[in-house]
């Protein structure tokens, strides 16, 4: 069976896939690239079915329709602020389905081989002097085979070696981006305790955990049989959970482009395993965004990749520079009177935000002040939130329009000129310290710089240090007052006093 | 405590050291306050209203002296004045502390307090008590005023019908208060401002009163102005050469200058030369703000205004702000009256001079008998101080040449390193690997050079769709689950099946929420 019109559907799905990433460059012509996308995909199933994947392809269709029966539910009944959660349990599925994908080939390689023994034959055996597999079934066993046994059955022992290193690469990023993502979710939907925790033994555990699975796998090329593929994937299952809960909330930006990276290297790996180039090439794409979103967010915090996964803020060089004067409380009045008599607002809106659901309020007061003639702009730093991108969704959801929302390099500028700046429920990404204390924890991690606004309110629900626990100079400085409450009710009491 | 203020004795002095106003704020620290007759007369304040507003009215200085514990007044006391104190009284004035040893050695004797104004330290939180800023404040503004008087022309450029006016040219030179004050005024009158200062960073400051900022050709860096407490300090003979031959080529064009040129505790430099001054145009005016210290310009006479052989006038009054008494009396009394606020912390009417305060220690010279002139430098920087990083140097065009091309050269470097170990890695995989492996392997080495091509444009506002929608399609491992379900193996179809089912649920949420998210992003 030839498959010729599959591989044109697979590189016109190709090109597609990679027009719907280069589309998101802008807001409008984003809206047309989903499309692209879902084209691309729809002509890659269908290619599929009717290609190689013929077999049984009425179960197909039905679980296809069951799977999108259930994804359907989840994209309408999510709310914005738990994206995050959305895009870590997806991650979790990629990663799951290219563990079984992965186990499939191995099985089939097991069942092939135990086929050519009892008709007398080695899979993968070679005529001398060519590299081709002469030696093979008879035509009758050969044809009853599947798509993907013929693919096999066709191979040279090295090009079944090679075969083994992919599946089990395939097998255990696929098994690390799988429990990673469960615990990522578990933490962002904050079922399971945000802060760092590790077993005792930390990153050794880990390292041993690596090292173990790396002895598996050559075991597993050298023929010790498929309990040690078995083996390899617990140890797998193991490093992406212990790995994940040993970094904190707020880094889960990081963490949950990594996992993006690691589930598109897994399909990859598969991709090469089953010798199908669409795979190969989607899984290259997906990798690299996800690694490139994770090299963006580690720049953002000026911390390397490697200190994030290793979790938790390392020591600084010494003492931290201690802060003087007192956090100076402000009411509602005090604010909104302040606003009143603004001509130009900044909104530094961050994670709290998200907590206390108070885009829509941020929104509306954002429409008042606009009435009012008054500029009023968002600023927005890379890490805000815990995606890439989170706080851009929300206020997009509260229907705040994307063009006065701006970029920290856009608009770190502009503060000297601001009269009022709103800090709802941010704090490291407006920390001074990360510009004035060599010995901060985050010194040198480019920091939107509020405090050179002519007055700057922060919105936070008490006293004390944020996540990482780094006092943050700005609530004590002169031109800063601190509006305590949540972040919703704070803003909600504004509303009816701007007039 | 009590606090009086008697009539100044200068010839002259119109100024008083305490209005009806202040007064009050006074009683409301909790003070008593009394004042000589007649004191305010000059300034616009009578006796019934210091009446009025609680003062006691004494009828001498002597009396006036003798029964307050504080005594507030404008000019450097006299000798007379001097005798007059006594222990435990407190002298708050200008006192010109630099200038007047003998004066501060007999306070001390006498065991008094001599607070000099001039000395309080040019830091914010003491802005509010600085009189020599309030004073100079109204002597720039009255300068323009005075040289408005002398010229014989507006200011401003008109078009009439009676034909058409040239604006006035306006040289300041110095940006202090007062020199910022008077850039000020003229631009607000509409003449053509430039100014000059030695120090480049206020050039802003110019600016942002709507002056031009007047720069020499030079290139030696000058000494930073804010470390000496926000004064000029005296500048290299280099500097000073380039500086008289840039006015000497403005001089022919300039109406009006107003030199504020002033380093503490030296004579006034001599910035306008006698041979400028021949230069200009007759019926042009100079207004000498530094003639009090000998005048910016050479021909300057103190106190007197004088007219040259080419019709050129040049004022030399040394009382600008005693012009204007009612205003600087209202201002001067009110930075007596923060002052005081400072002294008296509990508002009970008991004074606290407390040395370890930094403006109070400050502008004290006589304490507890002892001269404690000079002070040690204050803690906190004075207010200009921010310039400590570099005035954004202006790169010629061949050194910004030679940095494109350096910064050029290294990222090619930089790639064509990379380009080559990324080779030879393939190439050594190639070598080892059957080419139906190498066949993928090319295709997966162009998907992520294009995938990062791509990413990079990607919006930073969208990478929550990005991630949403790479989700979607990292699902199209459902391919692989598709070709394996068709097997004769139970098992081999389960896990298939199980992972189409789990695929197919990303896909679809992944696509679904991305045009979700998208769907909301709107421009307003």
């Amino acid at each position: 069976m030839d498959f010729g019109f599959t591989i044109a559907a697979y590189a016109v799905a190709a090109v597609l896939f990679i027009l719907s990433l280069g589309g998101l460059s802008g807001q409008e012509s984003a809206k047309r690239a989903v499309w692209y996308g879902i084209a691309g995909m729809a002509i890659a199933i269908l290619a599929t079915i009717i290609g190689p994947g013929q077999g049984l392809w009425l179960v197909s269709l039905i679980m296809i329709a069951g799977g999108a029966a259930v994804g359907y539910q989840l994209a309408t009944k999510v709310q914005m602020t738990q994206m995050p959660e959305l895009v870590a349990i997806m991650h979790s599925l990629v990663g799951l389905a290219a563990v079984f994908v992965g186990f499939n080939a191995d099985i089939m390689i097991n069942n092939l081989s135990s086929l050519f023994a009892e008709n007398g034959l080695a899979l993968g055996a070679v005529v001398e002097g060519t590299r081709h597999t002469a030696i093979g079934l008879p035509k009758a066993l050969y044809s009853e085979l599947s798509s993907f046994g013929q693919l096999i059955a066709k191979k040279t022992s090295i090009e079944i070696t090679i075969l083994r290193v992919e599946l089990v690469l395939g097998i255990w990023i696929g098994a690390v981006t799988f429990t990673g993502s469960v615990i990522a979710y578990g933490k962002l939907a904050g079922k399971v305790d945000s802060s760092a925790t590790q077993l005792p033994g930390g990153h050794m555990l880990n390292a041993a955990a690596a090292a173990g699975s790396l002895i598996l796998a050559i075991m597993y090329l050298n023929d010790a049989g498929s309990w040690t593929l078995v083996l390899l994937t617990l140890l797998a299952l193991f490093i992406g959970y212990h790995l994940i809960m040993g970094i904190g909330g707020a880094d889960m930006p990081v963490v949950v482009s990594m996992l993006n990276s690691y589930s598109g290297w897994a399909a990859a790996a598969i991709g090469f395993s089953l010798g199908n180039d669409l795979l190969i090439v989607v899984g290259a794409l997906v990798g690299s965004s996800g690694a490139i979103l994770s090299y963006i967010m580690c720049k953002a915090m000026n911390r390397s990749f490697v200190s994030v996964i290793l979790g938790g803020f390392g020591g600084g060089g010494g003492e931290q520079m201690a802060v003087e004067g007192e956090q100076v409380a402000i009411e509602a009045d005090g604010v909104a009177s302040a606003l009143n008599e603004a001509d130009s607002i900044v909104i530094v809106p961050g994670y709290g935000m998200a907590v206390a659901q108070a885009q829509q309020a941020v929104s509306e007061l954002t429409n008042k002040l606009r009435a009012k003639g008054k500029t009023v702009r968002f600023a927005i730093h890379p890490v805000a939130g815990r995606l890439p991108g989170h706080m851009n969704v929300l206020l997009a959801e509260a229907k705040v329009p994307y063009d006065i929302v701006l970029e920290m390099d856009e608009i770190n500028d502009d503060f000297p000129d601001t009269d009022v700046v709103i800090v709802i429920g941010s704090n490291d990404i407006v920390n001074p310290a990360a510009q004035d204390d060599p010995n901060s924890p985050i010194a040198g991690m480019p920091v939107l710089e509020v405090w050179k606004a002519k007055q700057v309110f922060v919105s936070k629900r008490g006293q004390g240090a944020g996540y990482s626990g780094i006092e943050n100079p700005l609530f004590f400085k002169d031109n800063t007052r601190m509006f305590y409450g949540d972040a919703k009710d704070s803003v909600s009491k504004l509303l009816p006093l701007i007039d | 405590m009590k606090i009086g203020t008697p009539k100044e004795v200068h010839e002259g002095e119109a100024r008083v050291a305490m209005t009806p106003e202040s007064a009050q704020a006074l009683q409301k620290l909790g003070h008593e306050c009394a004042i000589e007759a007649g004191a305010g007369e000059k300034a616009g304040f009578s006796d019934a209203d210091y009446k009025a507003a609680g003062v006691e009215v004494i009828k001498t200085a002597a009396a006036l002296w003798k029964t307050c514990d504080i005594v507030a007044k404008v000019r450097v006391p006299t000798d007379t004045e001097v005798k007059r104190l006594r222990e435990g009284q407190t002298l708050i004035s200008f006192f010109n502390p630099a200038e007047n040893e003998k004066h501060m050695k007999m306070a001390a004797e006498k065991g008094a307090t001599v607070i000099a104004m001039e000395m309080v330290p040019r830091i914010s939180r003491a802005q509010k008590m600085d009189a020599l800023s309030s004073m100079a404040n109204i002597a720039g503004y009255r300068a323009v005023i005075e040289a408005g008087n002398n010229f014989g022309r507006f200011f401003t450029g008109q078009v009439t019908a009676a034909g058409k006016v040239p604006p006035a040219k306006v040289l300041v030179v110095g940006a202090g208060v007062a020199g910022l004050a008077a850039i000020g005024t003229s631009t607000s009158l509409g003449a053509i401002t430039y100014a000059f200062d030695v120090r480049p960073e206020v050039a802003e400051q110019i600016e942002s009163m709507g002056a031009e900022f007047v720069f020499l050709d030079f290139a030696d860096e000058t000494q930073d102005g804010a470390s000496t407490g926000g004064y000029a300090a005296p500048s290299s003979p280099e500097f000073q050469a380039k500086q008289l031959e840039k006015f000497r080529e403005m001089a022919p064009d300039i109406d009006i200058v107003i030199t504020t040129a002033l380093i503490p505790n030296r004579p006034a430099p001599k910035l306008w030369t006698k041979d400028m001054v021949e230069m200009m145009k007759p019926g042009s005016v100079i207004i000498d703000l530094a003639a009090e210290r000998g005048g910016n310009c050479d021909l300057t006479v103190k106190d007197e205004k004088i007219v040259t052989d080419n019709g050129v006038t040049i004022v030399g009054y040394t009382d600008f702000p005693s012009r204007m008494a009612t205003q600087s009396s209202t201002l001067y009394s009110t930075n007596i009256r923060h002052m005081m606020t400072d002294l008296t912390p509990e508002k009970d009417g008991v004074v606290v001079h407390d040395m370890e305060d930094d403006v109070i220690r400050g502008a004290t010279v006589t304490h507890g008998g002892e001269v404690t002139y000079p002070p040690p430098p204050p803690k906190v920087q004075a207010i200009a101080a921010a310039p400590k990083k570099e005035a954004p140097k202006e790169l010629t065009p061949e050194e910004k040449k030679a940095q494109e091309l350096a910064a050029f050269k290294k990222q090619t470097t930089q790639q064509v390193g990379l380009l080559a170990a990324g080779g030879f890695l393939v190439l050594l995989v190639g070598t080892v690997a059957p080419a139906s492996f190498m066949q993928h392997f090319i295709v997966f080495l162009l998907s992520v050079f294009v995938g990062f091509q791509v990413i990079w444009n990607v919006s930073h506002s969208l990478h929550t769709p990005l991630m949403a929608v790479t989700n979607a399609i990292s699902s199209i491992i459902i391919l692989g689950a598709l070709i394996q379900i068709g097997s004769s193996s139970y098992l081999i179809t389960l896990l298939a099946g199980v992972g189409i089912f789990m695929a197919a649920i990303n896909i679809f949420g992944g696509f679904l929420v991305t045009r979700r998210m998208l769907a909301m992003f709107q421009k307003s």
